[in-house]
């Protein structure tokens, strides 16, 4: 590859193109599948039954922290596939890491939050709103999970086999999950967290 | 667009900044303002499309490629079916006498 | 859980019906193992990724599945053919018109549509495959776990019993505590995965591997209408998933989304379910337009009418479909601005779907028209939707839906859209399409027995619903009392199932005859028709095209034929990359199949180790670097002279 060419690897071949698109494609079809969800919350969101309600139980602080968590995960991703199109194979693998490393944190810090609603009272059997909260969020978590598992796999075969037509291709679709994982989380932040110890 | 990536990426950069003064904003706006709640609502919704915003376009270069077009037809389709999708379902389900459960 | 809970014990029929199963699996396991084919299925068929070759796996699934569907259907028309039988107790009733339902939308007519696009898109845009091969087969495997999945619950745990909408309350834990309706939410949340990644294969295939020179106004009909079914399948699926989702949690581990009493709300069911559902109604409609189109233009040998307002009018309504789901529960209590919102929407979608109709009719007007079977079924579906069209205006106007909702005016109005919007397209496009799969005609004189039969069954059976429904019989009853003066109209009814039933036999006997005896010379353009599939050998070579075609106009085989353009040079020949076959869209399909069977039956632990096989094929799959290979040119250039004869 020289410097010349005005499109980066990932979009060389046409199967590349095409699994790019179709990542694409896929995204609109969760962004339909979290609008769902968020659906739902608002429609249950006050019924608590004899649970508690979300000001009752969220807490700013630890929100905030997984936010910038999060935020940053995206970035550094960002900088992996910055790296990745100078051809630094390096750069690559220690920002994803990173990436992954402050997804594996998110996480934690995600999990802990769950276990400490559930000394509050609020399990996913509570009312309707702990079940669409806990689902919603639920299923954010589990796609960062696979996120995280998925992109090691990858991180395996950029290591093995350099950055190529392929990997690069591979490793940019994972890098578009992971920025899109991030837009999900802004939108429960503040139609979640911060409406909900708003209103 | 390859050679843009060879300097400093400073798109990432101020994307990034960008969505921690964002959501620093909301937050100021959820606390530590007396709009009403409905206002509220609004300004740090929109906030958040913004951040969206800044995601797709900064960081996930959504223009880019033969299909740029296409994935930005596909955007603007997906917030539509979104808006459709919670505004509806919002709106059937807590208006007339489904609401009075 | 006990044995006898476990398997279907008690009843007659469906004893009849396991060891009926259970012997036909062995008397097929014998039977492939004594001619040896085992090594010949999984390499030819399971590990496929031909797009030709699933869709006709699609195809055959379909059409066993219309068999199910319809015995179910003939069974329910029996029981109520004269007042107060008792063939089928209200149990099991209920589970009929339920497996009925679920089957005939979701596993009949879902596939068959499929399996069409799979085998003439590709080869209507002028290429090689779909974007994603094995992915493609993916959705075929796991769509095809979800539907045996489903029809499992027959003979084991026992039949979901909620109705195809599966409605809550009813649908709950509380009220239906058997597995039944874990088969309803986990079956179909399997086969939706591979719709949904159908979809996102069909977008991608036809906005990236479109011929040269083939724009967006030169598609084919069929062609667009597919694109934008898959379109509506991008966008409403994931709505499914979520709502079963729900019902699953609730169901299996006691969440409140649905029940009233810990702040759940039934009705939100009713509304993600029909979010998703109205638009699935396009879905199986849209490319029964573009097939119908197709097969009118070639046989009355003139381009379509006004190829231009096809596509907007496609376009608009599948804009529309995402605005109208709530006509389905008008009677819910919505506020009245909500119905009459509505009601005006669903409304709105009978302009563009007049546009169709119109244009079908010009495209008719003086052209000279040849009956073949295919055509037949075109001309036939024209009145026939229209008067299910007409009914569905009346039930869009809420205040005389309080009327309607719910009663057997409601269940002819739906059966006269989707027979003809859905049935009889698949027979056109079977008719029409069958040299290309098969390399040879299905009967025509036989054809002409199956239309008859099954459109003059069709009216006689749903034509009288209209009447005894208006009458106030509403619908799903099992049973009803000499004195309502049904009696007639749902005897006739019963009788008009079974001449349908005979169209379908003749079906079956064409499949088989044909098979045997049809001539197998048809050429590669058996109807003289327009569009780049019938440019190449019948049945298509795996390869699909030696040389990618370029295309011109709209209809541009068309124009070729009358210039005589459509010789191969022997020049033109390069290598051909074809991808390679593989085993992990059927595993990992299986292990999603297990997955759903230890759920149905709340065997979570099992579940999980079963999930561990899905991860193992996932993994899998991720370092698979597998590149294909290529044909040389001699082989691509003996396959064409077979039928070409010499090459320019
Ligand atoms: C083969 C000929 C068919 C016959 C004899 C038939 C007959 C029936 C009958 C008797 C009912 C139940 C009426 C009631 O008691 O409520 C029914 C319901 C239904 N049918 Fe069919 N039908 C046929 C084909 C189809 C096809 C092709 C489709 C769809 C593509 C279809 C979709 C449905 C649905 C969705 C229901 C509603 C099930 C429910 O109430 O949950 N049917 N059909
Ligand atoms: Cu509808």
């Amino acid at each position: 590859m020289t410097s010349h060419t005005t499109t980066p690897l990932e979009y060389n071949t046409e199967q590349s193109q095409m699994n790019i698109l179709g990542f694409w494609v896929f995204l609109g079809a969760e962004i339909v599948l979290f609008s769902t969800l968020f659906a739902s919350y608002f429609v249950l969101e006050h019924n608590t039954a004899d649970g508690p309600a979300g000001q009752d139980i969220f807490i700013l602080k630890d929100v905030l922290i997984e936010t910038f968590i999060l935020l940053t995960s995206s970035f550094t991703s960002g900088l992996a596939i910055h790296s990745m199109r100078n051809h630094d194979k390096k750069g690559l693998l220690i920002w994803m890491i990173v990436t992954l490393l402050l997804g594996a944190g998110f996480l934690y810090m995600e999990i802990n939050e769950f276990i400490h609603y559930v000394h509050e009272g609020a399990t996913i059997q509570t009312s309707g709103f702990t079940a669409a909260f806990f689902t919603l969020l639920g299923t954010h978590g589990a796609h960062v999970t696979f996120g995280i598992i998925w992109i090691s796999l990858l991180l395996v075969q950029v290591y093995r086999r350099g950055i190529t037509e392929k990997t690069s291709s591979k490793l940019f679709i994972s890098s578009l999950y992971w920025h899109f994982l991030d837009v999900v989380w802004i939108f429960i932040f503040t139609f979640v967290y911060l409406k909900g110890m708003v209103m | 667009m390859s050679a843009k990536s060879h300097g400093f990426p400073w798109n990432l950069l101020v994307g990034y900044i960008l969505s921690i003064v964002l959501t620093l904003l909301a937050v100021f706006i959820a606390f530590n303002t007396d709009f009403s709640n409905n206002i509220i609502i609004w300004v740090i919704g929109i906030l958040a499309l913004f951040q969206a915003i800044i995601q797709l376009f900064m960081f996930m270069h959504v223009t880019e490629g033969k299909e740029g077009i296409i994935n930005v037809i596909n955007m603007v389709n997906s917030l539509i079916l979104a808006l459709i999708i919670i505004f509806g379902s919002i709106w059937v389900l807590t208006s007339g006498h489904a609401s009075m459960h | 859980m006990s044995w006898d809970e476990f398997f279907v014990t008690g009843d007659p029929l469906i004893l009849a019906s396991q060891i009926g199963i259970g012997l036909t699996m062995v008397g097929l396991i014998a039977l492939i193992t004594y001619l040896k084919r085992w090594k010949w299925l999984w390499s030819e068929w399971f590990t496929t990724v031909d797009h030709k070759k699933i869709g006709i796996m699609y195809v055959l699934a379909g059409v066993l599945m219309f068999f199910r569907g319809g015995v179910d259907g003939l069974l329910m028309k029996a029981q109520t053919s004269r007042p107060e039988l008792d063939i089928l107790d209200a149990q099991h009733y209920d589970e009929i018109f339920t497996t009925h339902g679920v089957i005939m939308i979701l596993f009949m007519a879902m596939p068959l549509l499929i399996g069409i696009m799979n085998v003439v898109i590709p080869l209507q845009i002028g290429a090689r495959d779909v974007a994603f091969p094995k992915l493609n087969a993916f959705s075929f495997w796991i769509f095809f776990a979800g539907a045996m999945l489903f029809n499992l619950s027959f003979v084991i745990g026992g039949s979901p019993d909620a109705g195809w909408t599966s409605y809550f309350p009813l649908a709950g834990k509380e009220f239906t505590p058997g597995v039944g309706n874990n088969y309803y939410a986990l079956s179909l949340q399997i086969a939706g995965i591979g719709t949904l990644a159908t979809g996102i294969n069909f977008v991608v295939t036809i906005i990236k591997m479109r011929a040269p020179g083939m724009s967006w106004m030169k598609l084919p009909i069929f062609t667009w209408s597919a694109f934008i079914t898959n379109i509506i399948i991008v966008a409403a699926f994931p709505i499914l998933t979520v709502a079963l989702l729900f019902m699953t949690l609730d169901r299996l581990f006691g969440t409140h989304f649905f029940t009233v009493a810990a702040g759940g709300d039934p009705m939100l069911w009713l509304n993600l379910f029909w979010l998703w559902g109205h638009p699935e109604v396009y879905i199986v409609v849209l490319p029964a337009f573009g097939m119908f189109s197709e097969v009118i233009a070639t046989f009355a040998r003139k381009n379509l009418y006004g190829y231009k307002s096809m596509v907007y009018a496609i376009a608009g309504i599948a804009f529309l479909s995402m605005l109208v789901w709530v006509h389905h529960f008008y009677t819910m209590g919505n506020s009245a601005a909500v119905n009459s919102i509505f009601s005006l929407t669903t409304m709105m979608i009978a302009i563009p779907t007049g546009v169709k109709i119109f244009n079908w009719l010009f495209t008719l007007r003086k052209g000279r028209i040849q009956f073949t079977t295919s055509m037949l079924w075109s001309l036939a579906f024209i009145p026939c939707f229209t008067i299910g069209g007409v009914t569905g205006v009346m039930l869009a106007m809420a205040a005389a839906d309080y009327q309607y909702h719910n009663t057997m005016f409601l269940v002819a109005h739906f059966h006269y859209v989707l027979i003809p919007g859905v049935v009889f397209a698949v027979f056109a496009a079977l008719y029409y399409w069958w040299p290309k799969m098969f390399g040879f005609k299905l009967n025509e004189k036989i054809g002409k027995w199956h239309f008859w039969l099954f459109v003059i069954g069709f009216n006689l059976t749903f034509m009288p619903m209209f009447f005894v429904g208006l009458d106030g019989m509403s619908r799903r009853m099992y049973t009803y009392a000499e004195s309502t003066g049904w009696g007639a109209w749902l005897g006739f009814s019963a009788i008009g199932s079974l001449v349908m039933a005979a169209g379908f036999a003749a079906l079956c006997y064409n499949i088989y005859w044909s098979f045997r005896y049809a001539s197998r010379d048809v050429g590669n353009d058996p109807w003289n028709a327009r569009t780049l599939e019938w440019s190449t050998a019948s049945p298509a070579p795996h390869y699909n095209f030696a040389v990618v075609p370029e295309v011109e106009t709209l209809d541009d085989f068309w124009y070729k034929k009358k210039k005589g353009e459509t010789g191969l040079k022997k020049a033109d020949l390069k290598p051909v990359h074809m991808p390679s076959n593989s085993w992990t869209p059927i595993v990992l399909a299986g292990a999603f199949g297990l997955v759903g069977f230890f759920l149905v039956f709340e065997w979570i632990p099992l579940a999980i180790i079963a999930a561990v096989g899905i991860v193992i094929g996932l993994v899998a799959n991720t370092f698979d670097y597998d590149d294909g290979y290529h044909i040389p040119v001699d082989e691509l250039e003996e396959e064409e002279r077979e039928w070409r004869g010499d090459l320019e």
